[in-house]
């Protein structure tokens, strides 16, 4: 029998409690499938159902007036509790100030995973069913307080109002609505013509308790009892102690245990000043790390090896060819990995961000040796991730550290720690042909290697690893279709290999737009030195050979905003570069001045995007804002680089992340109206971005931009 | 352990920390004020950016000897009450945070180059070395202009009147 669900239909559950308390489960790839087979199953409108809140979205209307929704996703500052709140407060007709965003603890069941740039398009459905249902029994609630018709009730600012001018908040009607079983008026959502909060341009529901200093991260908490911790790391990646003498670091003022970890050694004192300076005062012997011989150099070449052949080409085609390598690049949120764990002898608490918290709690649970059921993660808000947050190595780390201390700790790395010992986005190489006959693309191949984690150390993903193949299901480091086989382009015969160099113990992760940010900005170069090779116009070129209509809406909106073709000074150029994912497309032209080829300005960045309906315009400008600069960063100044085993860099002194003097002076961002579902927005922008400012040198300069960043 | 006595926020605090002691973790771990965040501890990402007797200062290298008697503000004293500093105001007319993590000393940065310079340029504002990893900057650049230009409003009104 096929089964007739689709994403846009959510059962909404009434949970029994005394205020007004609704869920339904989050829709999202197979988790949404088992949701709807219970609900199917079990429920109809209206049943009142106990428990197995666990995987659902959960909205309750307090007496106090406020709508609380726990939500099961991280925020590091993209904006989800802000567009949540948005969803919540449309279909109530609540005040946005009216609505709770906390973010959930790690769940026993479901879907709490943050990554694959899918929470908006999960949540939108979901969301939006739980207010409108909550709605209507708050509805039907002050119709029976009244004596009213509910169809002559309206809501306005989190109240319920009657023609003659009373009014109830949704608070005071709570209770009541809570025993409603069977509201009088329609339960399904408003139709998107009638949004007023969706598609408005909002300012983050956090905003002022970040600018006033406010708004708490991980280290900012104050457990009682938990100590400043730092960890001594090897000097090279994956080292070892092989000696401690830590009888100095432990007659220091302040300190209160020295523990050893699989990381290194673990200094817990009263404060970080104390813990610093006691971490200094260890004596430790490392062994060097199996990474020892290994300096960039021969990195690049054996990721050059690696890379598959590209078979032959069509026979009388003429080729068009490009190599390009990819340095590693760190996350380097800057909020530095920090967890607050108290593990005991029969539990655990930790607090500390997570894109992942329910595997984060399976791994410590099992790393210090409790049932998953007596550990706690509090699932605290993130000063950034970019990935960097799918993996807990570091709260594993802090639980172990705990456990081993006997006393609640609060272990945060040291930026040094977090450039030197991971993570990062992999290196790459990649070879392109494009091959073209009478003018037109015949084929297209890219092969590509990348660097691997391989057989990792202590016991492989126990130190906190989630797979790529879980942020990118079916897309993976193995042979196989790279990207550009999900075709953008008419490029006639589509064909890709993937190979990969296995660096033992080499910390590496998902980095925003994970395998898009090299594969897509190597591309999409590759298609402007096609169309040159063609004598087009890059523009023109993508517009007669791109598939989607939607991607050449884009094209051409970016194009027309940012005036290509306008001349352009000596030394200054213009690029422009499209990518469509996760439901959702953008084109970027950049202009840089590159006068000073070794100290370019990209002076001017201008999108255009379609990510269906766009929850909040705001946060969409400040989401392709963030992956226009991690375009500029990674193309042109920030990588690292390997010397013997170790990362060289262990600062923004010389990690060149952009700064403000890098930024573009002018930056605008056209969103297009749509009536889609709401695809994803998170990472789309960095491919795009980058191939962009790639193009722009290229043009700028004259030259054929080939490893990046270009600037090292 | 030898004691110190500065203004915080318009307050006077007493520390007893060892001369060395950088005011980051002074703030942090003994008082229990957050707004000025770690980021690197050498002076560099500035996510600590406050304010000594009204000038910028990264307090991960100023220790907290340097700071006796003097007026350290931070983030959380930066506004008047609940009135906003036209800076704050600014941030959030632009929405400017994402993460949020390096705003409050984006904010220091911004307001002591406002005490400076009444109406910085585009090449005043390049000088602003804040690392902000979620790429924030052009609206920090709007937000300073608009901060700008309400406090020289401000300034003529006060004048006039």
């Amino acid at each position: 029998m096929e089964r007739q669900w689709s994403r846009r239909r959510f059962m909404v559950y009434s949970l029994a409690a005394t205020t007004l308390t609704v869920a339904a489960p989050i829709g999202c790839d197979s988790s949404t499938a088992e949701g709807a087979e219970r609900a199917d199953a079990s429920a109809r409108p209206g049943v009142l159902v106990t428990g197995d809140d666990e995987e659902m979205l959960v909205l309750e209307v307090t007496a106090a007036n406020r709508v609380v929704v726990r939500l099961p996703r991280a925020e590091v500052g993209q904006g989800v509790t802000t567009a949540v709140a948005m969803m919540i407060a449309e279909e109530l007709d609540a005040r946005l100030a009216d609505v709770d965003i906390p973010l959930s603890d790690a769940r026993t069941r479901g879907n709490q995973f943050t990554g694959g740039s899918n929470s908006v398009g999960s949540l939108y459905g979901p969301a939006r069913a739980l207010a409108a249902t909550a709605r209507a029994k708050l509805v039907t609630a002050a119709s029976r307080r009244w004596g009213l018709p509910a169809r002559a009730l309206w809501t306005k600012d989190t109240m319920v109002i009657a023609p003659d001018g009373r009014t109830a908040t949704f608070g005071s009607l709570t209770e009541a609505a809570a025993r409603i079983t069977r509201p009088a008026v329609p339960t399904t959502p408003k139709p998107a013509a009638r949004h007023k909060v969706i598609g408005k341009p909002t300012t983050r529901i956090d905003a002022r308790d970040i600018i006033t200093g406010k708004a708490q991260y991980a280290g900012d908490l104050n457990v009682a009892g938990a100590k400043p911790t730092v960890v001594a790391r090897p000097p090279t990646i994956g080292g070892k102690i092989r000696a401690v003498d830590d009888r100095a670091a432990r007659a220091m003022p302040g300190v209160r245990a020295v523990v050893r970890v699989a990381g290194g050694v673990a200094v817990v004192a009263d404060t970080f000043h104390h813990a610093f300076k006691a971490k200094d005062a260890l004596r430790i012997t490392w062994a060097p790390g199996p990474l020892a011989a290994l300096s960039d150099t021969a990195v690049r070449s054996r990721l050059r090896a690696a890379v598959p052949p590209l078979g032959a080409a069509p026979s009388g085609s003429t080729q068009v060819t490009g190599e390009f390598e990819f340095a590693f690049i760190g996350h380097s949120p800057m909020e530095v990995l920090t967890t607050v764990a108290d593990v005991r002898a029969d539990r655990a608490e930790l607090w500390f961000s997570s894109q992942g918290p329910m595997f984060a709690r399976d791994d410590i649970a099992a790393a210090v040796g409790l049932p998953a059921s007596k550990v706690k993660v509090h699932v605290t808000r993130g000063g950034g991730s970019f990935g960097r947050r799918l993996n807990h190595d570091f709260a594993l780390e802090a639980a172990l550290v705990s456990k081993a201390a006997r006393m609640p700790v609060k272990l945060m790395w040291s930026r040094s720690d977090d450039l030197r010992h991971g993570r990062m986005r992999p290196a790459t190489h990649h070879r392109i042909r494009v091959s073209h006959k009478n003018g037109q693309v015949v084929a297209f191949t890219h092969a590509l290697a990348s660097a691997n984690e391989g057989a990792v150390r202590d016991g492989a993903r126990a130190q906190g690893g989630v797979t790529s193949a879980l942020t990118r299901a079916g897309r993976g480091p193995s042979a196989g279709p790279v990207p550009s086989d999900s075709g953008l382009y008419n490029f006639g015969r589509l064909s890709g290999n993937w190979g990969s160099v296995e660096l033992a113990a080499i910390p590496l992760g998902a980095w925003r737009s994970v395998d898009s940010g090299t594969t897509r900005t190597a591309e999409e170069i590759m298609v402007d030195e096609t169309a040159r090779s063609l004598g087009k116009d890059p523009v023109a070129f993508r517009r007669t050979t791109l598939r989607s209509k939607a991607v050449r809406a884009v094209l051409d909106k970016a194009a027309s905003a940012g005036s290509w073709g306008r001349t352009m000074p000596a030394g200054h150029g213009q690029g422009i570069a499209v990518h469509e994912e996760y439901g959702s497309c953008v084109a970027c032209l950049i202009e840089i001045d590159a006068t000073d080829p070794k100290n370019p300005r990209v002076t001017r960045a201008v999108l255009a995007a379609d990510v269906g309906i766009a929850v909040n315009p705001r946060g969409l400008e400040a989401q392709l804002m963030g992956a226009t600069i991690d375009g500029i960063s990674t193309v042109l100044q920030a990588g690292l680089h390997i010397d013997r085993g170790a990362i060289r860099e262990s600062s923004f002194a010389d990690f060149h992340y952009a700064r403000q003097r890098h930024a573009p002076l002018r930056f605008e961002a056209h969103i297009m109206p749509s009536k889609g579902e709401p695809g994803g927005a998170g990472e789309l922008g960095v491919p795009a971005a980058a191939g962009a400012v790639a193009n722009a040198y290229a043009r700028a300069t004259g030259t054929k931009p080939r490893r990046f960043p270009l600037n090292f | 352990m030898p004691s110190y006595t500065f203004d915080l926020n318009g307050k006077p605090v007493t520390v007893e920390a060892p001369a060395d002691m950088p005011l980051l973790w002074v703030l942090r771990d003994l008082l229990h004020v957050t707004g000025p965040k770690y980021g690197c501890g050498v002076g560099v990402c500035r996510a600590c950016t406050s304010h000594l007797d009204g000038a910028e200062i990264q307090p991960c290298v100023v220790p907290v000897a340097d700071c006796a008697d003097r007026k350290v503000t931070t983030i959380e004293g930066l506004a008047d009450g609940d009135t906003l500093h036209p800076v704050q105001q600014a941030w959030l007319d632009q929405d400017v945070a994402q993460c949020g993590f390096c705003q409050p000393g984006q904010i220091m940065a911004a307001a002591a180059l406002l005490r400076q310079t009444s109406e910085p340029t585009d090449a005043d504002i390049d000088r602003i070395e804040n690392v902000c990893r979620c790429g924030t900057y052009c609206r920090i650049r709007e937000a300073i202009k608009q901060a700008a230009a309400q406090t020289s409003a401000q300034t003529a009104a006060q004048t006039e009147g």
